[in-house]
């Protein structure tokens, strides 16, 4: 097995990598690319920004997406903003500035010289992303706005009302059908990958299973991009959309690309608090919010007054009081622990006693109502729409949930994953956020891959290719694995036992969720990791999936995933456990300071832990990347 | 509360389709339409059936992918609420649901409750775009974009693609759906140099698809995002002095 990781950082200054870097990579003539064929698997910003990006080069490129429309992805749910260091407002900022909060925002755990170039391209995202005609919210003078976002003392924030993913997503996909319609892109849609194909050690493509006919079939390319997103589904309440998982990251896993510090997931602050056992999912209210809101509860556990009697002497703004620098624009993991430790101190608020108040009173005196609606009427309207209540008249109420992963596939600065030819980007992989990602830095990192890092990388590898076919789809290569996942799936539909694949997966995600959620300790992961095989045995034995293969039939995608989030999750209980110390959104109960802040351990934990397949989910092996930091000082994070 | 459930069921597009009814009880108001089509689902894999196939995703009311005729209406009776985002406090206790697909010639169906909206997206590929290669963009400032416009702007892309439009009109018409790309597109500066070829090529795609619009405005009104027929004037127009930019000698004046 690998033994060592290759980062290939390029030498030299921080500020000249990537330049240096661009012009040391091989490229491939224009007359040269049509000559290839790359595969890419997901069309949210990633997937869509980089497959249109290759066409446009001219490339041949063949897109899946499960959905109905590339549209569709869950990209498209974002909503605070993106950031980008253009210092329009004078405050300061500067990719410098960006690349050190993201440094320190993802608690020293993150790659210098990736970081520094996602700060670097970020400029160019927003330049792109205009003239797409993407309609970034603008002041009176027509040019752009912005606005702060936690973990930053300057605005750097783009957006599009509350709908910033979706406008950028609309612009990255009309750009792919821009492509599609040119014919230099293929799609295919209810086409759900569930294997890549090797040979001699190299990504040769992939197998799909088509989702209106059960139909399994292969396709080839020289390269493959799997742009696939997050795995907070694993928990199985989170913010995700109900079809997002870890299935094509987790099977070219199982087929020897690393996974990257999946320990390493975010809790979001500002989501709604779940109002029964039947929620299905958990909505988002944008993290733009506490730009404006103050967040509070009662000074005292029981208090049972409705918000607007509480007396302001009564009341605790606690990440005011704890924070005072930062306030309420604390980064999102010190704002979700905080509030956890309210509402189990029993200061919670609601008919379940499950959140904390987001309360926009302030703002509405101070700003006028209208300001505020401008801002934010939509997610007001959306708060209202599900909750029946009016964040205008009463506070929101919050509480933190799965949101986001840090962790993914490994990559190495050319965002190639171990697997040569196999290329991770976007959520997918983990490359630049560290222990923690700061708010509005998804966008800008699914784009940045997509649109400026990838296109150019990825020539390095296929240069080196030029001339060779593709593995033809009868290969014996292809054939193996087609029928793998056919039996696979026969597995499913004949096991005929009594209970639903989604009883299995809420199951699973209360495990995760009380033993590898906010807060993480020794016995409760090795509890974990002991229940989860116990429940994956289970449910391999008494899943319940009716229908046949040769129709729509989601019970059967459903439960393919959950299978694979079964493994995935003991593989984050293994690397929390591992983790001796608490950074980011990893806290180790058994590691903090005495005001209940998270304790690094840097002397031994300053590393990324890549972990190997070996066949046992329970028993993979580890191999360390070292995290040098050259330009920045390691402290400790401190928002006081 | 207790519900009784009329709902579409059809194995296959070719497949004959027909309605059967559920009897929901023991639901909570503050779940979502959705979530009680689960619980049902859930149920009816314990007693061996199989669940009624729908679609939904992101269940935030942005990603477009839920919808399904409630009593008849796009999305149920709130006005500018996906189904997602629709919650069963708004039915009565006892009350009787019919629960049907999107019906229009241009949205075959595929399972249940899920059609094919496929059109949609040959629409977008005819020309809901500006031609901008990546890396070739100015810088993002230099073309200021007065507010008002780019507000407006905004109200027409805020378009889910979710087919209520197409769904609701007595035509089966997707005017609502192409109007809003096209309005959002057309008013912007990044969009001018596309506009005439963009408005003629993207109804051409439209019309070969969906039916003509009559002005009955219930796409308006079943619109999650509550998106104005005045962008289907405005298409119109563009699509009246399209039929003469287009023409070369004249393409300048």
């Amino acid at each position: 097995m690998t033994t060592e990781l290759d980062a290939r950082v390029p030498a030299g200054p921080l500020e000249s990598k990537w330049e240096n870097h661009k012009f040391s990579v091989r490229l491939v003539s224009p007359n040269n690319k049509r000559r290839f064929k790359i595969i890419i698997v997901g069309t949210g910003l990633a997937g869509a920004s980089a497959a249109a990006s290759l066409a446009e080069l001219g490339y041949n490129v063949e897109v899946f997406t499960f959905h109905d429309s590339p549209r569709r992805a869950h990209s498209i749910a974002a909503q605070g903003g993106i950031n980008a260091a253009k210092n329009y407002h004078n405050d300061g900022d500067s990719v410098h500035r960006l690349f050190y909060d993201t440094i320190k925002g993802g608690d020293y755990r993150s790659r210098e010289a990736n970081v520094h170039r996602l700060a670097e391209v970020s400029l160019n995202i927003i330049d792109q992303a205009t003239a797409q005609g993407v309609p970034f919210a603008r002041e009176y003078g027509g040019l752009l706005d912005n606005r702060s976002f936690g973990g930053t003392q300057v605005s750097r924030t783009f957006y599009a009302r509350g709908q910033t993913g979706q406008q950028l997503l609309l612009g990255a996909y009309q750009a792919l059908l821009r492509q599609v319609d040119a014919g230099r892109v293929k799609l295919h849609t209810r086409a759900e990958m569930l294997d890549v194909v090797l040979k001699e050690g190299r990504a040769v493509g992939i197998v799909v299973r088509d989702l209106v006919t059960g139909e399994v079939t292969s396709h080839s390319g020289h390269a493959v991009i799997l742009a696939t997103g997050g795995y907070s589904n694993v928990y199985y309440l989170s913010t995700n959309a109900m079809a997002s998982n870890a299935t094509a990251i987790w099977r070219a896993h199982r087929r020897g690309a690393a996974f990257a510090n999946p320990c390493f997931t975010q809790i979001h602050p500002t989501c709604i608090p779940a109002s029964d056992e039947f929620q299905s999912k958990l909505t988002l209210m944008s993290e733009s919010l506490r730009n404006d809101g103050r967040i509070w509860v009662p000074k005292n556990p029981g208090d049972n007054r409705p918000p607007n009697e509480i007396p302001m002497e009564d009341r605790d703004y606690f990440l005011e009081r704890m924070y005072p620098a930062f306030g309420n624009l604390v980064p999102r993991d010190v704002a979700s622990r905080a509030a956890k430790r309210m509402v189990d101190a029993g200061k919670g608020v609601g008919p379940l006693k499950n959140g904390v108040y987001l309360d926009f009173a302030t703002a509405i005196e101070r700003e006028g109502l209208e300001v505020i609606r401008d801002r934010y009427s939509n997610l007001f309207e959306m708060y209202n729409r599900i909750t029946d209540e009016d964040p205008y008249k009463v506070p929101m109420r919050i509480y933190p949930a799965p949101h986001y992963t840090m962790g993914g596939l490994w990559v190495d600065y050319n965002l190639m994953t171990t697997i040569p030819g196999l290329y991770s980007i976007g959520e997918a992989n983990f490359s630049d956020h560290g222990a923690n990602r700061l708010g509005a830095s998804a966008l800008m990192q699914g784009l940045a891959d997509g649109y400026f890092v990838l296109p150019y990388t990825i020539g390095d590898y296929l240069a080196g290719h030029l001339g060779e076919p593709v593995v033809p789809t009868d290969d014996p290569a292809f054939g193996a694995i087609e029928t793998e996942v056919s039996d696979r799936v026969e597995g499913y539909l004949s096991t005929n036992g009594t209970r639903s694949v989604d009883w299995f997966h809420k199951e699973l995600g209360k495990i995760m969720f009380d033993q590898c959620g906010m807060s993480r300790n020794e016995a409760g992961l090795q509890k974990a990791l002991s229940d989860i095989p116990a429940l994956h045995e289970e449910f391999k034995s008494d899943m319940r999936v009716l229908g046949s293969n040769e129709s729509v039939n989601q019970s059967l995608e459903r439960a393919g995933r959950v299978d694979d989030f079964f493994e995935l999750a003991q593989l984050m209980c293994v690397d929390a456990l591992y983790r001796r110390e608490s950074c980011g959104g990893h806290f180790r109960e058994e590691y903090q300071t005495e005001d209940g802040e998270a304790l690094r351990d840097d002397e031994n934990f300053s590393h990324v832990a890549a972990w190997f397949w070996t066949g046992d989910a329970a028993k993979p092996d580890l191999v360390k990347e070292d995290l040098v930091f050259e330009n920045v000082a390691l402290t400790t994070r401190s928002y006081k | 509360m207790n519900i009784t459930l009329q709902v579409w069921r059809q194995s296959g597009p070719d497949a004959p389709g027909g309605f059967e009814v559920y009897q929901v009880n023991d639901i909570s108001k503050d779940m979502s339409f959705l979530e009680m089509l689960d619980v049902l689902n859930e149920r009816l894999v314990n007693q061996g059936e199989e669940p009624i196939a729908f679609e939904h995703d992101c269940r935030e009311g942005i990603c477009g992918s839920c919808g399904v005729m409630i009593n008849g209406q796009a999305h149920g009776p709130q006005l500018g609420t996906a189904t997602c985002q629709l919650h069963m406090r708004k039915f009565d206790d006892g009350a009787t649901i019919v629960v049907e697909p999107w019906r229009a010639t241009a949205f075959p169906l595929v399972r249940d409750l899920i059609v094919d909206r496929s059109a949609f997206d040959r629409i977008i590929e005819a020309g809901g775009y500006v031609s901008v290669d990546t890396g070739s963009a100015p810088e993002a400032n230099h073309i200021p974009v007065p507010k008002p416009v780019a507000d407006t702007a905004f109200d027409a892309a805020a378009c889910i693609g979710c087919g209520a439009c197409v769904a609701a009109c007595p035509n089966g018409a997707a005017n609502l759906f192409t109007a809003a790309k096209i309005s959002h597109l057309n008013l912007l500066p990044q969009g001018q140099a596309e506009r005439w070829t963009r408005t003629e090529n993207m109804v051409r795609v439209m019309e070969q698809y969906f039916g003509s619009c009559t002005n009955h405005a219930e796409c308006e009104k079943a619109c999650p995002k509550s998106i104005s027929i005045d962008f289907i004037a405005l298409m119109n127009a563009d699509y009246m002095k399209a039929k003469f930019k287009n023409r070369r000698l004249v393409a300048q004046t």
